[in-house]
């Protein structure tokens, strides 16, 4: 950043920037951020788009909680939507009736509301796959990754609940489902529905009960874990992919001022106004073709909100299992869809940056961004847990899937028994050979050049096709990353014999490590470029250059 | 940015660290290259003109927007073929969304095109204190700890723990008027020997003539309906358990399940509703089979033979409930349920 310009010898903010600065000195803030630099990436846009969606899901909450009433209490529906007239229904659905008919725009807020929720939930998740097969994760941003896994669990929370809480046929069957989970749980379960219902299902709390959780506490929650997320990402710097003069201490890109604020700023009204467009055009929870809750009723193809789908599909796949002992009843068919796998599949990815930490050894700063090609075993494990929760998914369809594409329920509930632990090993083998191919194209890229296309042949017949050399600046980038070496367990005993602790812990990470990294390719060493150039350079055959003549043949060859 | 977090060794040991800069060293920053917006002041001031184009269009659209509001009936209704909408939510939709969207555009484009692109360096700070800073704090805290005596006085500490220890159960405790104890409540339902069968739509008795073989009639208790005026709680509480399916089957297809023979009345035999499952109201009922299915995860039960499970997640077959006619010849519970109905529950046993 060189500045040509002479600096003012004495400056003073404008009277009302001075009159902040005089209280809360916030030109030693804005010192250091207002040019603060950011790399330029698409992928980085990923947590705005969540970010963005969290702030339209605000400002469109605060217009409908001006409407909806969270009550339970029963009336007689009067509003303008003829079809229900004169149905008794809560005073939740009876206002969301009222919103969607009644109130200008209200229509348009609870669409946009409800897509901005679909999107914030869909980015996160993207973003979170962004962070992971980058590498973004590693030290020293391991917590900010956690920050960002809570935040994307109390997202899910605060969906589910919020289509709850209109109290029409499809949100009350999956507080039904979800009500019958609590309840099946073990030793607390029906304490547990007791106090969260107020009573036996449905009762007349649950409404407001989660309308307070709804748009205050988890509303809250997350605000708080933004801030740090954000305030983090600050003090980190953002990560960079490297290349040319992007180094590990430093970060390219352009200013916050003005770049950044136009581009971010003008990308938040991107984001609302793509979701208002599609309030305006898509219509999305139609509440008043449902009707009212009724215990006693269900709709066919009845589907939540898609990133309910894998928890739908976990206890759809489910064989029915329970058993009864010593006077007490263990519903496995619910305790191992809904009460284990999920978090333990949850915990697992919460918890992936220290794993990795410790299977590596690795304990460097990274500011330095992976491909995911560079680190096949992570982006396997990846491409496992994608195909897991994918299939998990699809079982939340099985009903659709089956009359959609004219097979049978039970065939596609059996596949999906065995797929969901057969697709993921599949799926780790495949993505982490395609890694590997990839990295010997790199290598091939960097050795010979590109595939000119240009077929020569020689004098004594052989055909052989030039190569044109790649940029320095390309090969660079080729080979800016580790050379990934395995943990290796050290000597079994130090020098006076002693033998050295947590040996067989140090035994398995070694062997962990050596999965994770031996298969690598590993870049050419300068050697290897050296010799690789220099035999291009023997070989007029081999390599294209500017001055190469088509019609030249050279007759040294073999 | 210290030695240690440079990308040359890791701190402990040289697995997972060599050097980046190696085998090619770093040419730096690729040079700029200008763009065309740069060089030609007309092709600036056409993106300029684009941008401001884009801001006006917003400002009119944003005032399209209260037009909208204002000026379209809330229940007009726009059809393009097999599509239609509501106008008031469209028009005020389009508008804004273009609006808010335009805005967006003009300012990236902005971004993009006219506002300088020579990429800036920044550099890097360790994450972590330096020594100094840990230095300073370490001594601080230990001060702070010596000069409250808080590892000293022993009996200050452990009585303070226990004290913030308890505020706990009072915190847990508040919550225990969150809703009543279980009791019996999932072992009971308003079913009781004598209860008449009514349709739960018309809400009219159900006689066995009523019924043709292959049909099945979703029904309710004849308490149940004067509930609804009482109270809608307790009436809606009594619904979720109290939902039945009456079916009717050619008695020589029927698998009477042992001590359940005088259970049906001609082949019209009588189940929960309420799936055994997670509590969905099954309803998708095949004739041939006798199969019932549950919408929600699709458990199949077999109405032929006591209900039990032919697929799906639940494990329990759906509980029956013993039908008798009473004297004007209408079907009747000759008892309640003889187990608890819906999910299953710990204490169930």
């Amino acid at each position: 950043m060189s500045d040509t310009k002479e600096k003012p010898a004495t400056a003073e903010f404008p009277p009302p920037v001075k009159w902040v600065d005089d209280r809360l000195g916030i030109g030693k803030l804005g010192r250091k951020n207002l040019r603060k630099v950011f790399p330029d990436h698409w992928s980085f846009m990923l947590g705005e788009i969540a970010l963005y969606s969290f702030i339209i899901l605000i400002l469109t909450g605060i217009f409908l909680t001006l409407w909806f009433k969270p009550s339970m209490a029963e009336v007689e529906y009067q509003g303008s939507y003829s079809l229900l007239k004169g149905l008794h229904m809560s005073e939740a659905y009876a206002s969301t009736l009222d919103i969607s008919f009644d109130i200008r725009g209200g229509l348009l807020m609870r669409q946009i509301h409800h897509w901005a929720a679909v999107l914030f939930i869909a980015a996160m998740m993207v973003h979170l796959l962004r962070i992971f097969f980058t590498g973004a994760f590693r030290k020293p941003r391991e917590l900010n990754w956690v920050i960002g896994f809570g935040m994307l669990f109390l997202g899910i929370i605060e969906g589910f609940i919020g289509y709850g809480l209109p109290d029409d046929l499809l949100s009350g069957t999956g507080l039904r489902i979800t009500q019958g989970m609590i309840q099946a749980s073990p030793v607390v379960g029906t304490y547990m529905s007791f106090f969260i219902f107020g009573g036996e299902f449905p009762g007349d709390d649950f409404v407001s009960r989660f309308f307070t959780v709804h748009v205050l506490l988890i509303p809250g929650l997350i605000l708080a874990l933004v801030t740090v997320h954000l305030f983090l990402v600050v003090y980190h710097k953002h990560t960079q992919y490297p290349g040319p003069g992007r180094t590990n201490n430093n970060v390219v890109g352009y200013p916050l001022m003005p770049v950044y604020m136009a581009k971010a700023g003008g990308f938040f009204f991107v984001v609302f106004g793509i979701t208002a467009l599609m309030g305006a055009l898509l219509q999305i929870n139609p509440v008043w073709l449902y009707g009212p809750y009724n215990p006693a009723e269900v709709t066919a193809g009845s589907q939540p909100d898609w990133y309910m789908g894998w928890l739908e599909g976990s206890v759809r796949i489910m064989p029915g299992f329970e058993s009864e002992f010593w006077g007490v009843t263990l519903s496995w068919n619910l305790l191992i869809p809904a009460l284990i796998i999920p978090p333990a599949f949850v915990t697992l990815v919460a918890l992936y940056p220290f794993i990795e930490g410790w299977i590596t050894g690795d304990k460097r700063e990274h500011h330095l961004l992976d491909r995911p090609r560079n680190v096949p075993t992570r982006t396997g494990i990846g491409a496992a847990f994608i195909t897991f929760y994918g299939l998990l998914w699809i079982g939340g369809g099985n009903d659709l899937i089956a009359t959609h594409f004219g097979v049978s329920l039970n065939s596609v509930t059996w596949f999906l028994r065995f797929a969901v632990f057969l697709g993921p090993v599949l799926a780790f083998w495949v993505t982490r050979r395609i890694a590997i191919s990839l990295q010997r194209a790199d290598n091939e890229r960097l050795l010979h050049g590109l595939e000119s296309g240009i077929i020569v042949r020689s004098p004594d017949g052989s055909y052989s096709e030039k190569h044109t050399p790649i940029s320095n600046y390309e090969a660079y980038e080729l080979t800016a990353r580790d050379r990934l070496v395995p943990y290796e367990v050290g000597p079994e005993t130090d020098d006076n014999g002693v033998r050295a602790p947590r040996r067989a812990l140090n035994k398995l990470r070694a062997r962990l490590s050596r999965f994770y990294y031996a298969d690598a390719v590993q870049k050419p060493t300068a050697a290897e470029i050296e010799e690789a150039h220099s035999h291009g350079h023997d070989d007029d055959l081999h390599e294209l250059t500017d001055s190469d003549n088509f019609h030249e043949i050279t007759p040294d060859r073999h | 940015m210290s030695e240690k977090n440079l990308p040359v060794k890791a701190d402990d040991g040289d697995h997972g660290a060599v050097e980046v800069a190696e085998p090619i060293a770093d040419p730096g920053l690729e040079p700029h290259e200008y763009r065309i917006q740069d060089i030609d002041p007309k092709a600036a001031d056409r993106v300029e003109r684009q941008v401001a184009t884009m801001f006006t269009l917003a400002g009119l659209l944003s005032l399209g927007a209260c037009v909208a509001y204002f000026a379209i009936p809330r229940d007009a209704t726009l059809v393009f073929g097999p599509l239609s909408g509501n106008a008031n939510n469209m028009t005020l939709g389009l508008t804004l969304g273009l609006a808010l969207f335009l805005i967006g555009a003009g300012a990236i484009q902005w971004a993009k095109k006219l506002m300088v692109d020579t990429e800036v360096v920044e550099y890097r700070h360790d994450a972590n204190s330096s020594p100094e800073q840990k230095a300073d704090i370490i001594g601080g805290f230990q001060e702070g700890v010596a000069e409250s005596g808080f590892t000293r006085r022993k009996l200050i500490r452990r009585s303070l723990l226990g004290a913030m220890g308890l505020l706990g159960l009072p915190a847990i405790v508040l919550l225990r008027d969150l809703g009543p104890l279980p009791g019996r409540a999932l072992y009971n339902t308003i079913w009781a020997k004598g209860i008449r069968v009514v349709n739960d739509v018309t809400d009219r008795p159900i006689k066995p003539s009523d019924l043709i073989v292959g049909q099945l009639v979703n029904a309710a208790p004849a308490n149940l309906a004067p509930l609804q005026e009482e109270s809608a709680v307790e009436y809606q509480n009594a619904k979720a358990k109290a939902a039945v399916i009456v079916v009717r089957i050619k008695p020589s297809e029927i698998r009477t399940q042992a001590g359940r023979e005088n259970w049906g009345v001609d082949g019209i035999l009588c189940y929960s509703k309420i799936c055994t499952h997670v509590g969905c109201p099954i309803s998708l009922y095949e004739q041939t089979t006798h199969h019932v299915l549950c919408p929600c995860h699709q458990s199949t039960f077999d109405l032929a033979d006591s209900a039990k499970v032919v697929f799906g997640p639940a494990a329990r077959p759906l509980p029956q409930l013993p039908l008798a006619v009473d004297s004007e010849g209408y079907l009747v519970a000759q008892s309640g349920f003889t187990e608890p109905v819906g999910p299953s529950f710990w204490e169930r046993g």
